[in-house]
């Protein structure tokens, strides 16, 4: 008896990326990298400088070139797919430098965010009063500029704005990067919240402690090669981890 | 008195500049490329005009003003598919082929299209024929006075202006053609089909600059092959004067220019006219290298 599809897709990880191979020019950014998501997880992804976090982020959300490997999210092939229709197939990426429309208000961005919802009104003013739950800030700053707010706040709207197309998988790439120790953990209770409300995530963090202490599972980056994976615990206890990322001595 | 006529004269002639400059900085805002075909495009629209009221010459409408209503619509939609032809053959199988190839292929489209108007219309000067223009006026004080072709013109500029901000301001792809402009990637990332969103700007920007043909060869009376060149070149500087990329600035310079280059016709003569208004344009952008409205260095030419 063959198996039901559905079931076998419900047993597969929500994202699961075989092989994947990103070439800028000369540079060989990605040299074939593995890795799973499961649904309702939460995934650190850490490593150094120039190791190939976000062209990986990149790569998964269609702009960044995968020249090999294959990326499969609910059980579709997302490589070789514009981007818009992988938002569209239910993965958001809130990229590295918040990349706000800065001359478009709050509500702009956000409108900007749930453009895979098509004019679907009712779905769009749902998602926005639960992005305005999530960050009462920007319901207060709805009719500014994106410009002009405050890096803590771009950072919000980087991420509402990436919640507004309701994915399943959210793609957060170091959300917390410059952003002062307060609004650090604020950032990091809100991923929380996001999770808790059923969004799987993919996290790139430079602040691997605070990354590993939230995920499920990790893994570390190197130089465009997966060199250590397993669950956020163990790594955050692994000494070679520690020394070289955790900066423990 | 004088100086308010020459200011309504301005304005008016402004008007058309700021239709045409809206097309070059609209597919510069989006694609950061200037589109030398725009100017030919635009002066196909006049000649679209001639063919058109040719045709209507042999309906129910001949010899009335009202032909240009319905010339109006037909050069609109042909002109703007003209566009999205070109952008689809021309420049979208260039888009990553760097700088160069993409203006090469503009110029080339521009003295294609040139070249096809000389063929087929002759090279001497067009004129429409009697009877669509509208004559008489509006005497608003002595020696103030506003032809009725001149309300003809500001109103349909206007409208198509007004219709345009109103789109780019509040509908979804009208903001999503201004996320574009400012970072394609993210746009991407939100799931705007930005290719799309380019065809858009290629429909909106040569439809409009196909009427504000017609409307400059009824204002004006009569027109040859090198409109696109003479009127296109200056509606191109208007748009770089109020800052490309900028639709609120390609209007605002639009009208700047029209109404330095008149009020240096009648105060100075017309002989110097251009003189002095690409001095003042000069000027201008030492003051401001952006433009009067533009935020940011024209990084790519
Ligand atoms: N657009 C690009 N063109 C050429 N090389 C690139 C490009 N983007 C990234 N690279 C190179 O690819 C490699 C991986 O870069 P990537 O941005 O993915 O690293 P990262 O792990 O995110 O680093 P960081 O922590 O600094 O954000 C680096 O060597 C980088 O220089
Ligand atoms: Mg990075």
């Amino acid at each position: 008896m063959s198996p039901d599809p559905r079931q076998a897709a419900a047993e597969r990880p929500l994202l699961e990326v075989q092989g994947l191979v990103t070439t800028y020019g000369h540079v060989e950014a990605l040299k074939g990298i593995d890795l799973a998501v499961e649904e309702g997880e939460i995934v650190a992804l850490i490593g150094a400088n120039g190791a190939g976090k976000s062209t990986t982020l990149r790569a998964i959300s269609g702009i960044a070139p995968a020249s090999a490997g294959r990326i499969l999210f609910a059980g579709e092939e997302l490589r070789g797919l514009p981007a818009h229709r992988i938002v569209a197939a239910g993965v958001s990426h809130a990229p590295e430098g918040r990349r706000i429309f800065g001359t478009l208000t709050v509500a702009e961005n956000l409108r900007m965010g749930a453009y895979s919802l098509g004019s679907d009104r009712g779905a769009i003013a749902e998602n926005r009063e639960r992005v305005y739950r999530l960050f009462p800030r920007l319901a207060e700053r709805r009719d500014q500029l994106g410009g002009t707010l405050s890096g803590g706040e771009q950072q919000m709207l980087c991420i509402g704005r990436a919640l507004m197309a309701r994915p399943r998988l959210l793609l957060l790439d170091e959300p917390s990067l410059g952003l002062a120790p307060l609004l650090v953990k604020t950032i990091f209770d809100t991923i929380r919240e996001i999770h808790a409300r059923g969004v799987t995530v993919l996290l790139v963090e430079q602040n691997a402690r605070a990354a590993l202490r939230l995920a499920r599972r990790a893994y570390v980056l190197e130089t465009g090669r997966i060199a250590l994976s397993g669950p956020a615990a163990e790594l955050l206890a692994d000494e070679r981890v520690r020394r070289v990322y955790l900066g423990a001595g | 008195m004088q100086f308010v006529q020459q200011l309504i004269n301005g304005v008016t002639i402004g008007s058309f500049y700021a239709l045409v400059a809206l097309g070059y900085t609209m597919v510069y805002g989006v694609l950061k490329m200037i589109n030398f075909a725009h100017g030919d495009l635009f002066m196909w629209g006049a000649y679209l005009g001639l063919t058109l009221f040719t045709l209507l010459g042999a309906t129910a409408l001949a010899g009335s003003a009202w032909m240009v209503v319905p010339a109006a619509i037909a050069v609109l939609l042909v002109v703007a598919l003209a566009g999205l032809l070109v952008e689809r053959v021309a420049y979208r199988p260039l888009r990553h082929a760097g700088r160069l190839a993409p203006i090469l292929s503009a110029l080339g489209v521009a003295f294609l299209l040139q070249s096809l108007a000389r063929n087929i219309y002759g090279a001497s000067w067009r004129t429409y024929p009697s009877g669509i223009a509208l004559s008489g006026g509006v005497t608003l004080a002595p020696g103030l006075r506003v032809s009725a072709m001149q309300i003809l013109a500001l109103a349909a500029a206007a409208l198509l202006m007004a219709a345009l901000s109103l789109f780019v301001q509040r509908t979804r792809v009208g903001t999503a053609m201004r996320a574009v402009s400012i970072d394609p990637v993210a746009a991407r990332l939100m799931g705007i089909d930005v290719d799309r969103i380019i065809s858009v700007v290629f429909l909106i920007g040569p439809g409009l600059g196909g009427v504000a043909g017609l409307i400059v060869a009824l204002y004006y009376g009569s027109f040859d092959f090198t409109l696109g060149w003479t009127f296109g070149l200056k509606a191109f500087i208007a748009a770089i004067l109020g800052g490309i990329g900028n639709i609120p600035g390609a209007m605002l310079g639009g009208m700047l220019l029209g109404v330095v280059e008149t009020l240096a016709s009648g105060y100075i003569s017309p002989q110097w006219k251009d003189v002095i208004a690409y001095a003042a344009l000069i000027g201008i952008l030492i003051a401001r290298p952006t433009g009067l409205l533009g935020e940011r260095l024209a990084a790519k030419v």
